[in-house]
């Protein structure tokens, strides 16, 4: 345990791997993760544009779009403000989040800061109840080499079950591992098998109830059990998502909060 | 949202509200007394009990204050530092 970048140059893979089954010529990408993390800074690597970087004023507050192509394959790259939570307290986290919620990207990227990583797991274990299909990108490694930090690539790709690729984006290090990776995962050759939160069994009891109710209304099309645990927080966002996304095919009649609860 | 008159009112000893952690000290967060959204912010900032937290800089008058929370600089108003209660390490 605890070897020094290991896995440097390497991705530690979390989940099974499978043939190449590759089923779409073009991808989307979502980089997402805490403020300041270095997502643009990645963004840019790939795609060659030129999204602003830094502390301030560069912080990114709409979402960016741009494109790469890797073994033959198209990637559209979704470059998302930072934010520290999923749960829209601010406009940058309602962009962040309907993104990843509704605009279903194909794989979504969540790039930690290595220097502070237990407080960017937070984002990646949100991130990861909403989609099995993601990267953990452990960024600014040499900044945490600097300030000797240790990070144990493929412990956190097994406790995570997600690939765990270590880079320093401003350097362009790791970055030909990471395109593998979001290669990887977006064609299916990797099948992921996420970290699930369980929570106390008066929530777990509430989401078994909803959440077939919720499958039947919004199908395959988005993680009903994710929708169903916004909809015990009265999470009015998403419930005004949901009733619009149906409106014209069910009524959606569902009961939130304290009356599933009561 | 409402606003509790914190005050006049001192926590028990050996606790304070991390709006009056002087610049420098370092205390531990041992509650929020808050709920709903404000205390799920909280949360996701890294503000959950036992978490070390350090006062870093005031603003001139003294609202918002910058405080180092598991190695992010976040800024809290007066408002959401009244509504933490931190207890000084090796008291
Ligand atoms: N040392 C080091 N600095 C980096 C690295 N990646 C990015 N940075 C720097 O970190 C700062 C923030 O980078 P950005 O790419 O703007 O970060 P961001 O995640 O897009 O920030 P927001 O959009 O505000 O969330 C910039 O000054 C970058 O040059 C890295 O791997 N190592
Ligand atoms: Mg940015």
């Amino acid at each position: 345990m605890g070897l020094i970048y290991r896995f440097w140059g390497n991705s530690a893979a979390g989940g099974s791997v499978k043939k190449v089954i590759q089923q779409k010529t073009s991808y989307t990408i979502a980089l997402a993760g805490n403020p300041n993390t270095g997502k643009s800074t990645i963004f840019n690597a790939l795609t060659g544009l030129n999204q602003h970087t830094g502390n301030w004023p560069g912080k990114t507050v709409l979402r960016a779009e741009g494109s790469y192509n890797y073994e033959g394959i198209a990637f559209n790259l979704v470059d998302l403000p930072g934010t520290y939570s999923l749960l829209a307290n601010s406009v940058e986290e309602q962009v962040a989040r309907d993104y990843l919620c509704f605009g279903k990207p194909d794989t979504t990227v969540v790039v930690a800061d290595a220097t502070c990583l237990e407080r960017n797991l937070n984002l990646v274990l949100q991130v990861l109840e909403i989609t099995s299909k993601a990267v953990v990108c452990v960024n600014l490694v040499d900044e945490a080499k600097r300030k000797k930090i240790e990070i144990d690539a493929e412990f956190l790709a097994a406790e995570l079950g997600v690939p765990v690729v270590f880079t320093a984006a401003r350097e362009g290090r790791g970055l030909e591992q990471l395109l593998s990776a979001i290669t990887a995962v977006s064609t299916g050759s990797i099948i992921n098998t996420p970290y699930a939160v369980k929570y106390e069994k008066e929530i777990e009891d509430a989401v078994t109830k909803i959440e077939p109710q919720i499958r039947k209304l919004v199908g395959k099309e988005y993680n009903s059990r994710w929708l169903a645990l916004r909809f015990l927080d009265k999470d009015q966002v998403v419930i005004d998502a949901v009733q619009k996304w149906v409106t014209g095919r069910v009524p959606l009649n569902i009961k939130t909060g304290g009356a599933v609860l009561a | 949202m409402k606003m509790k008159n914190t005050e006049s009112v001192l926590p028990s000893c050996g606790k304070d509200y991390l709006y009056n952690l002087p610049v420098g000290r370092s205390a531990v967060v041992t509650s929020l007394n808050t709920e709903g959204i404000t205390r799920r912010r909280m949360m996701d900032l890294g503000l959950v009990p036992g978490t070390k937290i350090e006062a870093l800089r005031c603003s001139p008058f003294r609202d918002p204050k910058a405080f180092k929370i598991r190695g992010a600089v976040i800024a809290l108003r007066r408002e959401e530092g009244c509504q933490i209660l931190v207890e000084y390490e090796g008291d």
